[in-house]
């Protein structure tokens, strides 16, 4: 490497204050760190002498990875839900795997190549190195959109994400909202039709759907009974559905449902979330708290009974829609969550009581877990501010323990 | 009071010097450093270039602080005054005699001791040069002898990577040791409070000499920092705002114990030279600030690709291998490799070797946490935003919220820091948690931008 290293550090002298390029230092530096860690040592004093092996590259890799079970997944599932629909059998998984590719390869690349512009750009005119956390926001934004969607959206919304989202306030770590989920944000807001309603969650391509078929999620089909006097329980209609068995919970639990590319498998987001949690980057308290805060908000709604959606049993909360996505991969944004370890449990169970809230209240747009993420991250400072407040004055009553 | 810490880290450093003494080093030169005393703003030399001087005799002093005397190690001639920028003195170079000739102090029985008159001891401590020994909490600034502190915080553990046992460094000094404490007593009105190792093994003679009375033992263990003496305030005597203690290195406490038993400044310590970059690590019997030439003659140190540390790896300071002097407070060296070449795709290839108390893709390390490492200098990364919420808090067991104080600091917030316990830290506590950091800042650096901001308001 040798090599590469010599070659890659002769171009630095164009980059260099009164270089040719200059201007583009930091986009060339990103690149160049990308390549080989720098050669940088630590202070010769007011500091420590040794580093910990760990960097920010590393931990946003490890995300991505955790976000990998999903993603893989995902893909299969958006060429499994795309025979299903056509009424083709014995399709191999290979064939699957490969009509997924084609619609969320794209949408990969699209977000990434807009996102990393955006990026790029900044660090040029700021003046500031190219931060990694939008490697994970640029996994994370395809994963929650609709396999349906126009890839001029995914990039626009990406745009907007990152441009207000992040770069207005300063940056990766200084953002008040979750960037992936502003980007869907804002398309729900700016073309909804493109990602609501019951057409956009299955992939058709070619083919001609089966008689009978209902592009319906799981989710939808619990908001059409709120309103209806005469409705059926929900899980009468999740077993008529039409495609037998398709709503059944084992089904729903693995995730063989239509939905967005990545969010449909609770199972694959728990794999995800042993990673996060096992390498310690996630916030298990976060995580947990917001499927205990649904459970209970579930569970009052079972009390009150005044539809059919309220009476749901509340352990479907946490396999329909994207809660289990939204608790493991988007909830636990360390910049855009609580702080502290108290404020991470407020913080997590408010989440998960205004997801089944949102559901069950605005049937239009049942999916709750993306507004009750993007409303508690303006509420997460708050909920900072009362736990250090209380943390400022549990110091001043301190005494001596031996005087 | 018994503390068990259970959060910390002890870093797995190869290097370590093994219990026995290779040897007196006590010629060449020695040097007192300026630097080594932060409070000095305006110092005043007392001696010049050519003066002979005798082991206790003043060199210079600072003008907010007359009384206090920073006084020659050793005797022999002034060979040498080292000035930095704007000619800020740096450090007063002595050539030693092969005797050594002691000024002279009153002595005292070691009984009499604690019938002694305040005023008195801190007269003889302030001329004799051992004041500096003592430092303030807040801010880790030298003592001021106009002020009366609460109590007197005294560490016999040190839990910092390939620190020496005190037993060791304090071997054979029992008296001089017991006299010591008898002085502190002397100078608060409030108890001493000695802190040692929890293990039975590594409490030498301080569980005979705590029975003094004032003098209240405690036993800590856990990994590091619960050696630090700062860890040790926060749990026994919180400091809020308007309270001061102060506390002591054992080293500084035993010179103080000898110079009131025998009325002399001996500042002859042992010193341990250890860390990877170290042929044998060993221990020395020496002075304080010797020339740090002498001292890693045997190691066969390329100076090039070694940094010499006086201190240890969290919280010393590099010193020139040729020109550099042992640091005031520092009975330890370091000898670590310059890791200064780029590391090809060093962020992501699985490593088994590159230690991290995190877990993430390809660190392998946790697999062999017993295992000592050979670790440099690199930094592993670059410097980021705050990201990672929760982290540092692992590493620092005091109930104090570090993200949100340092950017208290950061955002200049007199009411903010000092509400969130800007008075209980100094950079070793959270020296760790910047070893730690994947954001790479550096936290000391910050913290003590935030304590000179609060000093100087």
């Amino acid at each position: 490497m040798k090599f590469l290293e010599k070659i890659v550090h002769a171009q630095r002298k164009h980059f260099r204050e009164g270089g040719k390029l200059a201007r583009f230092y930091y986009a060339f530096e990103a690149l160049e760190t990308f390549l080989f860690v720098p050669e940088h040592t630590t202070p010769r004093s007011g500091s420590v002498h040794i580093r910990d092996g760990m960097d920010m590259k590393r931990m946003m890799v490890t995300v991505i990875l955790s976000m990998v079970p999903c993603l893989i997944f995902g893909i299969w599932n958006v060429g499994h839900q795309s025979y299903l629909a056509t009424g083709v059998e014995g399709i191999s998984c290979a064939t699957k795997m490969w009509i997924g590719l084609q619609v969320v390869l794209p949408m990969i690349a699209v977000a990434y190549a807009s996102g990393l512009g955006v990026e790029f750009i900044f660090a040029i005119f700021r003046r500031h190195p190219v931060n990694e956390g939008f490697l994970v926001s640029g996994m994370l934004i395809p994963l929650v959109m609709p396999p349906t969607i126009p890839l001029w959206q995914v990039s626009l919304a990406t745009i907007f994400a990152v441009l207000v989202g992040k770069e207005v306030f300063g940056g990766t770590g200084m953002n008040i909202f979750n960037v992936a989920l502003l980007a869907r944000a804002f398309l729900y807001f700016a073309y909804p039709s493109e990602i609501s309603g019951d057409s956009v969650w299955t992939y058709i391509g070619e083919g001609a759907v089966v008689d009978g078929y209902s592009g319906a999620t799981p989710l939808a089909v619990a908001a059409s009974t709120v309103g209806n006097q005469e409705a059926v329980p929900v899980l009468d209609l999740y077993e008529g559905v039409w495609k037998t068995g398709l709503y059944d919970i084992g089904n729903l639990f693995l995730g063989l449902i239509p939905g967005s590319v990545g969010e449909t498998s609770t199972l694959m987001c728990l794999i995800g979330a042993l990673i996060l949690i096992g390498t310690g980057i996630g916030s298990w308290k976060i995580i947990l708290s917001v499927f205990a805060g649904s459970y209970v908000m579930g569970l009052i709604f079972n009390l009150i009974g005044l539809n059919e959606f309220m009476l749901l049993p509340p352990h479907y909360h946490w396999v329909i829609g994207g809660l289990a996505f939204g608790a493991v991969f988007m909830a636990t944004d360390p910049v855009t969550a609580s702080h502290t370890e108290l404020g991470k449990w407020i913080y997590g169970f408010c989440i998960g009581l205004l997801t089944v809230l949102i559901r069950v209240f605005n049937p239009a747009y049942p999916e709750g877990i993306m507004l009750a993420i993007l409303l508690m991250n303006v509420f997460s400072s708050l909920i900072d501010h009362f736990v250090i407040s209380s943390h400022k004055k549990r110091r001043l009553k301190r005494v001596p323990a031996v005087s | 009071m018994d503390i068990n810490f259970k959060r910390g880290f002890d870093i797995p450093l190869k290097g370590s010097a093994p219990c026995q003494l290779d040897g007196k080093i006590r010629e060449g030169t020695c040097a007192v450093r300026a630097i080594d005393f932060r409070h000095i703003t305006r110092p005043k030399l007392v001696v010049s270039v050519g003066d002979t001087v005798k082991a206790g005799s003043p060199l210079f002093f600072d003008r907010v602080f007359p009384k206090v005397q920073h006084t020659s190690p050793a005797s022999g001639e002034v060979v040498e005054i080292r000035r930095g920028e704007k000619r800020k003195l740096l450090e007063v170079v002595i050539l030693m005699d092969k005797e050594t000739n002691f000024l002279s102090f009153p002595s005292f029985a070691a009984e009499k001791l604690s019938e002694l008159d305040r005023d008195q001891v801190i007269d003889i401590l302030c001329r004799s040069g051992l004041w500096p020994h003592l430092i303030q909490r807040p801010f880790g600034v030298m003592a001021d002898p106009e002020t009366n502190p609460d109590a007197i915080f005294v560490s016999a553990i040190d839990t910092s990577p390939l620190a020496s046992d005190y037993t060791f460094l304090l071997d054979g000094e029992k008296d001089c040791f017991q006299a010591g404490l008898r002085i502190l007593r002397r100078l608060t009105p409030g108890p001493v409070h000695l802190s040692i190792s929890g293990i039975p093994e590594k409490q030498g003679f301080f569980p005979e000499v705590a029975k003094e009375e004032k003098v209240i033992l405690h036993q800590v263990t856990g990994p590091h920092p619960a050696g630090n003496v700062g860890v040790h305030i926060h749990h026994i005597r919180p400091i809020n705002k308007g309270d001061i203690v102060w506390t002591l290195d054992p080293c500084g406490l035993r010179q103080i114990g000898k110079l009131f038993l025998k009325g002399q400044y001996d500042a002859t310590k042992r010193l341990s030279i250890t860390g990877p970059s170290a042929a044998h690590p060993t221990y020395l019997e020496t002075i304080s600030g010797i020339s740090i030439k002498k001292v890693v003659e045997q190691q066969q140190i390329d100076p090039e690709a070694v940094r010499v540390i006086s201190g240890n790896v969290l919280t010393g300071s590099a010193v020139d291998a040729e020109k550099g002097y042992l640091g005031f407070h520092h009975h330890q060296i370091t000898l670590l490799p310059e890791e200064n070449r780029p590391e090809f795709l060093g962020w992501i290839l699985p490593s088994f070797q590159k230690l991290s108390v995190h877990r993430g893709v390809g660190l392998f390390s946790f697999l062999n946490p017993n295992k000592l490492r050979e670790i440099g200098t690199n930094m592993h990364g670059e410097a980021r935003a705050f990201v990672q919420t929760g982290a540092w808090e692992k590493f620092l067991p005091m109930d104090i919220l570090l993200l949100y104080l340092i950017k208290a600091i950061l955002a200049e917030d007199y009411d903010e820091m000092e509400a969130l316990g800007i008075y209980e830290l100094i950079e070793e506590d959270i020296a760790l948690c910047e070893f730690t950091d994947v954001s790479k800042q550096n936290l000391q650096m910050i913290l003590r931008e935030g304590i000179d901001l609060m000093r100087a308001d």
